[in-house]
């Protein structure tokens, strides 16, 4: 059952990339900002559920959430306070904000952290494993991981499509100028956009922390693994988004099966791949 | 910057038309000034290896590395567009290319380093039409997608010591051209000697490379890069052939970024996937050495490049700490000072070292 094997690994590590990205096109989609330094954001924010978890002793569920709403008011006061600021025509001071946004949190957490390697402690539940079929059984944690990401982006779904805010959102990601005309502020809405992106962030955080260990060099190629499942899955879709994430999971198990070595090379080729033969992704929105 | 392409004066006055009263000019007398103070300082620089020390003239390679690198990202990113933050690539290439020359076929490491920007170029040929398909900021983490692809190939490839990494052999760097010469006018050891060499070879390479993005972004061709930046549909629209300048800057910029990259290992000597590749090393400063000193000018990554001397002068010994500040500075020079420090200096006082806007004058003779 080995090929079997690794084509459920993949598809659940998938749930996890999917989450990464998610929070990725969130702000991509509706203020055309590529934040770099979202990778060493959801490594910050597992740091900072490890460490309510350690100093404050509270349950990983309860620091979590806890960790949700510090990381939307982050987010939300890093757009208006800082982002905001360069916002524009010209894409390069963001990107480069957002960059040195990166470096920063990387050496940040080095100096409070360490290098060590941690890992989110999740009890008993860690070890539990569901038997799908005869033969075939799959770890607990990494389920509920796919399943969150599936809810994660139905929820987002439905707010984008069926709340006020959603609309918003949308009329401010398509035209921002006569979606002020409108009476929405568009400063709140990206402000928004922003804490909403920080906070899904959170989520990811967490499925990935109780699945691997996680030090504070990794953000960057957490950031590579959400763009290419966001490029994989094709722009402006976020059921497209979680397909992506699962097609680079399954690119990294399959070739991690063949050389552990090629693991990590082989989603970056099928990435490459994808990008040669459909430019516009596998799911492609059909507006926009 | 002006975008516009205004006809040339013997243009006009070749179809019939009266002397214009208008002309095209870049030159202020301030950079007059500045271009004979050039002239000088570069046979002082050239003249250095004979009164500095050793220490001193390491540094300088890595100043004149490091702003070479900067200029090529200037021309690439800010003039262009073309904003990559993978970089690293074509140093990492350029590394690899010169030590697989070097160890596999014994090639003379001088002759190496332009092998290596050889084969950045040609990688870079055939990633182009493949990065070009991701527009702007997706552009950004896609070369750093394939930075770190290759970074990952060329730990598989085990005759240059896979993922672990290799040194160069004494041995193999004991012939190389120049070596012997510089050691027998300083009176060096052949390893001091060899830093003499690399350093004549960062020097020319740096003038060379800042010579010619300063010749490109003041002719027509430069105009029609900017142009393509700013408005991509429009620049088309009046002829400027913008996919093919793009793709030449593209090429040409990686060429340029491997032969540093080879220079580089050169004279480190000692080679590993995570170092040549790195993004810290050799994107991170980068970046922060043009944001600091100023994007779109010839001056800011000189500037910029002499900050990021003096920090690691003093902070270096404390590593994560020393980052943190640099990431800190660039974020702050980004909000606040949005041109760098020598863009806004440039700005509020008028001063021009190296232009590079043009600007229309009215000729003296035709004013009433």
């Amino acid at each position: 059952m080995g090929g079997l094997d690794s084509i459920v690994e993949g598809v659940l590590l998938g749930g996890v990339y999917a989450l990464f990205a998610v929070g990725l096109s969130l702000i991509f989609g509706i203020m055309r900002l590529v934040n770099l330094a979202h990778g060493d954001i959801i490594v910050f924010a597992a740091f900072l559920i490890l460490t309510a978890t350690l100093a404050l002793g509270l349950s990983l569920g309860v620091a979590t959430l806890l960790t949700m709403v510090i990381m939307f008011v982050i987010g939300f006061a890093l757009q208006r306070l800082v982002l905001e600021r360069v916002l524009g025509d010209d894409i390069l001071p963001p990107l480069l904000v957002t960059f040195g946004l990166s470096i920063v949190l990387q050496n940040g957490l080095l100096l409070g952290y360490g290098a060590d390697s941690r890992r989110l402690q999740a009890g008993a539940f860690e070890q539990v494993s569901v038997p799908l079929a005869p033969g075939l059984s799959v770890g607990l944690a990494p389920l509920i991981a796919l399943i969150t990401a599936v809810v994660v982006v139905a929820l987002l779904q439905l707010l984008f499509y069926r709340t006020a805010l959603g609309r918003a959102f949308r009329a401010t990601a398509d035209n921002p100028e006569i979606a002020q005309l409108m009476g929405i502020d568009q400063r709140n809405i990206y402000a928004l956009a922003v804490g909403l992106s920080l906070a899904v962030s959170t989520i990811a955080a967490v499925t990935f922390g109780i699945r691997s260990n996680f030090d504070p060099s990794i953000g960057p190629a957490r950031l590579l693994y959400a763009f290419e499942a966001v490029i994989i899955g094709g722009l402006g879709s976020l059921w497209g988004t979680l397909a992506g994430g699962i097609v680079l999971g399954l690119a990294q198990t399959i070739g991690g099966r063949i050389d552990p070595e090629w693991q990590i090379l082989s989603g970056h080729l099928a990435f490459l791949v994808v990008l040669m033969v459909r430019p516009r992704g596998l799911f492609p929105a059909r507006r926009r | 910057m002006t975008t516009i392409l205004p006809e040339r004066s013997d243009q006009r006055a070749a179809m019939g038309h009266k002397q214009p009263r208008w002309r095209v000019q870049s030159a202020t007398r301030l950079s007059r000034i500045a271009g004979i103070a050039a002239a000088v300082a570069v046979p002082l620089l050239f003249a250095m290896p004979a009164w500095v020390s050793r220490n001193l003239l390491q540094d300088l390679i890595f100043v004149f590395t490091m702003l070479a690198l900067a200029q090529l990202w200037n021309v690439l990113a800010g003039w262009g567009g073309l904003i990559s933050v993978g970089q690293q690539a074509f140093v990492g290439l350029g590394a690899y290319a010169l030590f697989a020359a070097v160890t596999l076929s014994g090639l003379d490491p001088l002759l190496a380093v332009l092998l290596a920007g050889v084969a950045a170029a040609a990688v870079a040929a055939l990633l182009g039409p493949l990065m070009f398909r991701l527009e702007g900021p997706y552009f950004a983490i896609g070369s750093w997608v394939v930075a770190e692809a290759l970074r990952l190939l060329c730990a598989q490839f085990k005759p240059l010591g896979g993922g672990t990494g290799m040194s160069l052999s004494g041995a193999a760097l004991a012939n190389m051209t120049g070596t012997k010469w510089a050691a027998a006018l300083f009176g060096l050891r052949p390893a001091a000697a060899r830093d003499v060499v690399v350093y004549w070879m960062a020097l020319v390479l740096v003038l060379g490379i800042t010579t010619a993005i300063y010749v490109f972004v003041r002719s027509r061709l430069g105009l029609g890069l900017a142009a393509s930046r700013d408005n991509n549909a429009a620049a088309r629209s009046v002829g400027v052939r913008t996919d093919r300048i793009r793709y030449g800057l593209w090429v040409i910029v990686a060429f340029a970024t491997g032969l540093v990259g080879g220079l580089v290992y050169l004279q480190k000597a000692r080679i590993s996937p995570d170092a040549a590749f790195s993004v810290v090393d050799w994107t991170a400063y980068v970046l922060f050495v043009v944001v600091i000193g100023g994007v779109r000018t010839i001056e800011g990554p000189i500037l910029g490049v002499l900050v990021l001397w003096a920090l690691q002068f003093n902070l270096a010994g404390y590593g994560s700490l020393y980052l943190l500040i640099l990431g800190l500075l660039a974020i702050a020079v980004m909000l606040f000072l949005r041109r760098g420090l020598w863009g806004s200096a440039a700005a509020r006082w008028e001063i021009q070292l190296f232009p590079v806007r043009q600007r229309l004058v009215r000729r003296k003779s035709e004013e009433p």
